[in-house]
């Protein structure tokens, strides 16, 4: 005879396994979005199983919150590309408040008689849920620009800030030695929500990516704990894939940025950095006009287009698009090299590419890109500064020494779209703007691209 | 008891290791997508969810409960939504000659 329990349970192993299935198929394009689908089937197979469980009494809220949130989650699921940011933020901050509350409810239920195991991982479930919940609400601020993305820093910030976890911790270790102590629990979801907002107030813009990462591994790592409260093995696991994965990408992040963790968690690193020397001043830069730009393009073989964050703020992907269709009708061989970090999380630029239907196969990632620099007629620099600046490789007083690039300067020419020359997000004059192949573009990247466009299509009407 | 959080603890750290190799081979072309679908993923603690608002143990546990659910349910549907439209959006090439 078949329990129900045991239905229960295989459900939940059936998830499991496609949920890892969903992972590794995520591996390549032409295969993630089976990997979308064995997730959608692992997620629907769990929750029917769940919905059998004896203890439930009451159907009635479940349903509503289920219409409910249904409701909610669509529009989120149909945002804008560039909006991709604000809204994996903010689903960092929904997961965490789920983690949260069930934590709550189940301390509340259990009280005063809570094994001291349970009652450590369920302060470190609600401590982690609640700082997360609020972080992520900043960070989705900062993103949607609601909030000043400028960092706020002050004396004795990190101080402040570390002392108010050193609390939290200490009265859950108060809660784990009697949990009869019901009066100390609010404590340990108030200060880590103000703690959470603290922490992402000195984080620049350009930090997002490793932030929004960090998040994600937080989020994760807070459903795996709400996994060892409930006994749920399930929840184990892909609270454990999850912080997994926010891990692995925030190490990215920090690595693409040149930068530690801890650095960009204590360093609030936006702050323009004022330049001693102007020497450079004195350097002249060389311009050209769409026409000469297009007559560039039209004799090169191979192109490398550069595209930064700057091209999305301008709208001018589909211009890009329209560019790239123009060249490659010529016969010229155009790809893309896309840092790391050339967007506002993790792989945003290549979504942003592949939305204006730019095929995945010509965005190259930052070794591939550098491995065929060197052979390209013309990089093409659309909106992208930093990840440019040849002193991170070769100037060892410059600040981002050490921060992998991509070698624009090794082309045979060098084209940059620039409004002007000011300076990039950490405030670092850029040396590839005066060197002798390089070829300043001065305008708007959207506008600028389709005067070359229209060059190119020979439709000139100037 | 304690038989039953050894055995949690195998299942955390077998899971996380699964995670770091199968992750790690993700391309960076997908690194977005990547975070919705794990955020899509982390969204089954519905399922805890779900048992506290349904058990009505205490009109403070169906409240949170509930709220629970729906914040779980909108990462769900929102999650699972967004990473299909993206991966729809990638294509290869035609192709030439």
């Amino acid at each position: 005879m078949i329990r129900t329990e045991h239905v229960v349970e295989l459900t939940y192993l059936t998830a499991t396994v496609l949920f890892i299935l969903a992972l590794k198929w995520m591996s390549s394009p032409s295969t993630a979005r089976r990997g979308v689908r064995v997730g959608e089937v692992g997620m629907v197979l769990a929750i029917a199983g769940t919905l059998l469980h004896r203890e439930i009494t009451d159907y009635t809220w479940i349903a509503v919150a289920l219409v409910l949130g249904t409701i909610i989650g669509v529009p989120l699921g149909l945002v804008r590309m560039t909006a991709v940011p604000q809204r994996t933020a903010l689903s960092h901050a929904f997961g965490a408040l789920c983690v949260t509350l069930v934590g709550t409810a189940k301390f509340y239920l259990q009280a005063p008689s809570v094994p001291r195991f349970t009652m450590a991982v369920l302060s470190l479930e609600v401590i982690l849920g609640s700082l997360t919940f609020t972080g992520s609400l900043m960070a989705a601020g900062k993103l949607q620009e609601l909030l000043p993305q400028r960092p706020i820093t002050y004396r004795g910030q990190n101080l402040v800030n570390l002392s108010l976890l050193a609390l939290a911790v200490l009265i859950a270790a108060g809660l784990v030695d009697d949990p009869g102590r019901t009066w100390l629990f609010p404590w340990i979801i108030l200060i880590p929500l103000v703690f959470g907002v603290l922490m992402i107030i000195p984080i620049g813009g350009a930090d997002m990516p490793t932030v929004i990462s960090l998040l994600n591994s937080y989020a994760g790592l807070s459903a795996a704990a709400m996994g060892f409260v409930l006994d749920n093995k399930l929840l184990i696991v892909a609270g454990a894939l999850d912080g997994a994965s926010g891990f692995i990408l925030s190490v990215n992040m920090s690595k693409a940025m040149n930068r530690s963790f801890t650095n960009v968690l204590f360093g609030a690193f936006g702050q323009e950095q004022i330049r001693p020397d102007a020497g450079d001043e004195a350097q002249t830069v060389k311009s050209a006009t769409a026409e000469e730009a297009a007559d560039i393009l039209e004799a090169a073989s191979k192109v490398m287009i550069v595209p930064g964050y700057g091209m999305a703020v301008a709208q001018a992907q589909h211009k890009v698009r329209e560019l790239y269709d123009a060249l490659t009708r010529r016969g010229v061989d155009v790809k893309f090299g896309i840092h790391p970090v050339a967007g506002r999380m993790p792989g945003h630029m290549n979504v942003l590419l592949a939305e204006a239907d730019i095929p995945y196969d010509r965005l190259l990632d930052l070794d591939e890109a550098n491995a065929e620099l060197p052979g390209a007629d013309v990089a093409l620099v659309i909106g992208a500064n930093d990840v440019t600046n040849p002193s991170a490789r070769n100037d060892a007083s410059s600040p981002i020494h050490g921060m992998p690039i991509l070698d624009v300067d090794k082309a045979r020419t060098v084209m940059v779209i620039k409004r002007s020359l000011s300076a990039g997000f950490a405030g670092i004059d850029n040396p590839l703007y005066y060197l002798d192949h390089t070829i300043m573009l001065f305008g708007d990247a959207r506008s600028f691209v389709g005067e070359i466009v229209r060059e190119l299509t020979g439709g000139s009407k100037h | 008891m304690d038989g039953d959080l050894l055995t949690s603890l195998y299942v955390f750290l077998l899971a996380g290791f699964i995670g770091f190799e199968v992750i790690r081979r993700v391309s960076p072309l997908l690194h977005t997508p990547l975070m919705s679908l794990t955020n899509a993923l982390d969204a089954i603690a519905v399922v805890g969810a779900i048992i506290v608002a349904g058990e009505a143990k205490s009109t403070l546990a169906t409240v949170l409960g509930t709220i629970a659910i729906v914040a779980a349910t909108s990462n769900l549907v929102g999650g699972f939504l967004i990473t299909d439209r993206m991966l729809g959006m990638f294509k290869a090439s035609t192709p030439r000659k």
